[in-house]
């Protein structure tokens, strides 16, 4: 599914370059759960922003599902991340201004479902997640993991091969994390390849392989 | 394009920050507001002269006798003439480009008047001795009958046509003037038309107390023998002005042994010359409204382009997370240039509204309390103008969207996203 040979990506700042990647190479296959682990600044969300087509990389190869990402048009790259990815971030990055059904409707939009279409299908994915008696409030009136299921459902909808969760429970209670985890486990089941970033260990430990990256290059694979 | 989530987008932009978009607004609301009340009082100026002019021949001119100022073959300086009917044969005989030629002459000094009576009614009027071109150069409206022919100036009929005022004051509100008697000098002239003035204000007024009668009859009536009092020409369409009014004017001075540098004896009128005085000068004034109009506007626009810039600086880690899920930057980009396109249209539309709105007002006062408004007449801006104002303000509004518009897909996606 997704297959990255050498990757580099450095960072210019000015006079200053930061070598972030230093060469990574990567294959994960489809239906993979896999987490990347790593001390802050060592390059993990940075492959995970490669990764999801959110940012360029200097040289090497990466192809997604069959399909080398490499200088691409923002327009194609935004096809591509609306068809193929779903993103799960640590502060979930709902629109505040639209209920919870609009928010996991809006990557229909960019697809051009009709409202009503896309809101129908939107119910499904909340009912799923049981946020059904939700779906009409504001982000601002959901709690926590309320907000996270609803970013994984609007994650879901375009039904991804691929989903990219960056620290999903970063912002969770425990009691609330080990429910994302099942959650995530559930969805992987169905087939779904996904590649979480995380710095908890018992997050790490409930994937399939933990990948530990220090200093932008890969430096341990465990098979959990 | 008009899906809801669209607009329900713009709403909530616009609606966040209520005064900033009030204030940039109304920048756009206040530069057509401004264009339009510019524009319209120019037209109502521009109304107001040019109905002055009636429905004037605009290549006319107009020459009548003064005092000669210079001595000339025997004649004394300060010599008194008149013009006479040989004349006009010899100024139609000697001047081809001549469209029309009218002698006037009217009774007792410019603005004087004789005596009009019927049974007990009378009422002082200024009398007319025209020929049938005259109404061709300077026309009155015929609103019932006709205006002097040339059999009656052939036959030296005794006839009259008066003017509105005229009917009030000399016959009851309702009789019918035409083909009754009023008694002028001691004779009695039949009605054969009624005219109303073209102009407006106190020159209209003026003409409406007119008694025109056959020129030919008015110099037998009034005991004037041959004598004209002016001479009304207006040349054919290309024939150039200036160079008819010299040769007139020359033409003139032979016939009156008057010394060809006098510049006094004859005195004469170019219309074609203020009217192109004027001409010119609306057209300075319509190009000044124009600059300082879209100037305003501009300055509106520009406003508009600012805020969107400052929109999209807020709205920029919404638009990552936009970008992520797979909005392309041409969804991002026509987004917020709709938004401005909305926000000028609507202003705009306003401002447009409230310009015309304003100027029906003051068109709707003018006509209501009677003012003298000889100098304004019918503010107002035309449609074809009123619609280039719109389209103009769209596409502004598009242009203003363009620039924060670019500027919001031109990041990475992930730096929109991890702005905070």
């Amino acid at each position: 599914m997704i297959t990255l040979q050498k990757i580099h990506k450095s960072y210019v700042t000015g006079q200053n370059s930061l070598h972030v990647l230093k060469g990574i190479d990567l294959e994960i296959k489809a239906g993979e759960m896999i987490s990347v682990m790593g001390a802050s600044g060592s390059g993990k969300s940075t492959l995970l922003n490669i990764l999801g087509i959110l940012d360029n990389y200097d040289s090497g190869e990466y192809s997604l599902d069959g399909i080398p990402i490499r200088k691409l048009s923002e327009r194609k790259a935004a096809a591509m991340r609306n068809k193929l990815l779903g993103f799960v971030f640590q502060s979930f990055n709902l629109i505040s201004f639209k209920n919870a059904m609009e928010n996991v409707a809006l990557p229909l939009y960019y697809q051009k479902v009709s409202r009503k279409k896309r809101n129908i299908i939107a119910m499904g994915y909340l009912e799923r997640l049981g946020l059904k008696d939700w779906a009409h409030h504001l982000p601002n009136e959901l709690s926590g993991g309320q907000k996270q299921r609803v970013a994984i459902a609007r994650a879901l909808i375009t039904n991804p091969k691929v989903i990219l969760a960056d620290e999903p429970t970063g912002a969770l209670d425990s009691v609330t994390s080990l429910e994302m985890m099942d959650l995530l486990q559930e969805i992987n089941r169905t087939g779904i390849t996904m590649l979480i970033v995380t710095h908890e260990h018992d997050i790490a430990e409930r994937t399939q392989k933990t990948i530990r990256i220090t200093d932008g290059m890969i430096t341990e694979i465990i098979n959990n | 394009m008009f899906d809801l989530d669209r607009w329900q987008e713009i709403y909530h932009v616009l609606r966040k920050n209520k005064m900033r978009t009030f204030l940039t607004a109304f920048g756009v609301f206040w530069g057509i507001f401004m264009l339009v009340i510019m524009l319209g009082s120019g037209n109502g100026l521009q109304n107001g002269v040019t109905q002055n002019f009636g429905d004037m021949a605009t290549n006319s001119i107009f020459v009548w006798a003064q005092q000669t100022s210079v001595p000339y073959k025997g004649f004394s300086r300060g010599r008194s003439f008149n013009f006479e009917n040989r004349d006009a044969d010899a100024i139609r005989a000697g001047i081809p480009e001549i469209k029309y030629l009218a002698p006037r002459t009217n009774v007792g000094g410019f603005n004087g008047s004789s005596t009009a009576m019927r049974g007990l009614k009378s009422g002082e009027f200024a009398i007319f001795g025209d020929y049938p071109d005259y109404n061709l150069i300077d026309p009155v409206n015929i609103t019932q009958g006709r205006f002097i022919n040339d059999l009656d100036i052939k036959e030296k009929r005794k006839v009259v046509v008066i003017g509105k005022r005229i009917c009030e004051i000399l016959f009851e509100p309702k009789e019918n003037p035409m083909n009754q008697y009023i008694k002028i000098n001691g004779m009695y002239f039949k009605v054969v038309g009624i005219c109303t003035s073209k102009r407006t204000g106190e020159q209209a007024s003026q003409e409406n107390q007119r008694i025109f009668m056959p020129f030919t009859t008015l110099q037998r009536t009034f005991n004037y023998g041959n004598a004209v009092g002016f001479f009304a020409v207006t040349a054919k369409e290309d024939a150039p002005m200036t160079a008819m009014e010299d040769k007139v004017i020359s033409l003139l001075k032979k016939q009156h042994s008057i010394a060809p540098s006098d510049e006094n004896a004859i005195g004469h009128f170019n219309l074609k010359k203020e009217f192109d005085k004027m001409t010119g000068l609306f057209f300075g004034i319509r190009l000044l409204v124009w600059i300082v109009g879209t100037g305003t506007l501009l300055a509106g626009v520009i406003g508009v382009s600012n805020i969107m810039l400052v929109v999209v600086k807020e709205r920029t880690k919404e638009i990552g997370i936009q970008r992520a899920l797979g909005a392309s930057p041409w969804i991002i980009i026509s987004e917020i240039i709709t938004e401005s396109v909305v926000l000028t249209t609507f202003a705009g539309y306003f401002g447009l509204a409230a310009g015309v709105g304003l100027l029906e007002l003051i068109n709707w006062l003018l006509t209501k309390s009677g003012a003298n408004t000889e100098m304004f007449v019918h503010p107002g801006v035309n449609f074809n103008v009123a619609v280039t104002a719109l389209v103009i303000l769209v596409i502004s509004g598009a242009l203003a969207g363009f620039i924060p518009a670019r500027r919001a897909v031109s990041v990475k996606p992930i730096d929109a996203l991890r702005y905070e």
